[in-house]
């Protein structure tokens, strides 16, 4: 009963602060999803630069980005908000995975450490975040515990969450395999790296925000 | 030779958050996989995640982990569904299965609300030969 009022009461503080704050906007999601790839599509769209490297070897970003003071404009409408990229959650990390690719011993070593530190930092600043997007790839199964256990989360700690299916470039994309999987959230398809539907996120970005 | 362990939810009904993480992951690191009764709180699932990846060595690769919980079954009416949520108020998450396999061993859970598949790793494997992973992978 004590925690519940707690709850209450922070979160009426909180909405009572919230347009004084800095948003945090984060993008979270298992390996290879394109979260880097949004990220870098939102920056350049908005500030002219890249958020961080792209590529098609996992655990890529190894540590969380942030990008401040983004500032995106639909009209009359206007959203600021801090942006940040984390690294994918995976619960499995083998540096022999990084051999396959070509990656010499010792590189694909630090790259594994590395990346299980990006895992956790990940986790770690789930607390962080006042709206959170999921990025998934939309050609592959949704219904991982990976992505159940982050939204899990994500609604345990009542931050509100967009899922965003990625690569709707791609031939085997599926977004309806997506809605099925979390039919309690709002789903929007696109290519982060062509741009695709990129106006529908955005919109979807202010009515998600509440402004 | 796969070993599954089933651990029944009164076994960590008692303990700690930390309690609860540290006897699953260490039965997984025993290369058996565990079948707990019930459910961890969606936050000791991510602490899990979170720990297992503060482990990961040359041996220890990390972990494959599937929950099937059957009161989240669409299908089930109010009353069920309310009937569920108060057991598991009353008794804690005693509710579906959680499946926590070593990543040696357990190659991928694939799984939809009711139903897992385990797949597992070809200890034969070379990794030299890569690709021939995917294709060894059985079904058990």
């Amino acid at each position: 009963m004590i925690k519940l009022i707690q709850k209450f009461i922070s979160k009426v503080l909180n909405n009572l602060f919230k347009k004084k704050k800095h948003v945090k906007l984060g993008l979270y999601g298992p390996p290879n999803g394109g979260k880097t790839t949004l990220a870098n599509r939102i920056c350049q769209d908005w500030l002219g630069e890249d958020m961080g490297s792209v590529s098609n070897v996992a655990h890529e970003t190894r540590e969380i980005q942030i990008k401040e003071q983004i500032n995106i404009k639909s009209g009359s409408k206007e959203l600021t908000f801090n942006l940040v990229d984390t690294p994918g959650i995976a619960t499995r990390i083998d540096y022999e995975e990084f051999l396959k690719v070509g990656m010499k011993e010792e590189e694909a070593k630090a790259r594994a450490k590395e990346a299980t530190k990006g895992v956790i930092d990940s986790i770690k600043w789930l607390d962080e975040m006042d709206t959170v997007i999921i990025v998934l790839d939309g050609t592959k199964d949704p219904y991982t515990q990976v992505n159940i256990t982050i939204i899990g989360n994500l609604a345990a700690r009542d931050i509100p969450v967009l899922i965003i299916a990625n690569k709707s470039d791609l031939k085997r994309f599926n977004q309806k395999k997506i809605e099925a999987a979390f039919p309690q959230y709002d789903v929007i398809g696109i290519s982060g790296k062509y741009g695709k539907n990129i106006d529908k996120f955005y919109e979807a970005l202010f009515t998600f925000a509440g402004k | 030779m796969v070993t599954l362990q089933l651990v029944p939810y009164s076994e960590i009904e008692l303990l700690s958050s930390v309690g609860r993480i540290r006897k699953l992951l260490n039965i997984a690191k025993e290369n058996k996989i565990v079948l707990l009764q019930g459910r961890l709180k969606k936050e000791e699932e991510a602490e899990l995640i979170k720990v297992t990846m503060e482990e990961i060595n040359k041996d220890f690769k990390g972990i494959e982990l599937a929950v099937i919980d059957a009161s989240a079954n669409s299908k089930l009416n109010g009353l069920s569904k309310f009937r569920a949520s108060v057991v598991n108020a009353l008794l804690g998450e005693r509710q579906g299965l959680t499946v926590i396999g070593p990543a040696s061993i357990v190659k991928e859970i694939k799984r939809d609300p009711t139903k897992i598949e385990l797949l597992t790793t070809d200890k034969k494997f070379n990794p030299k030969k890569t690709g021939k992973r995917a294709k060894n992978g059985k079904k058990r």
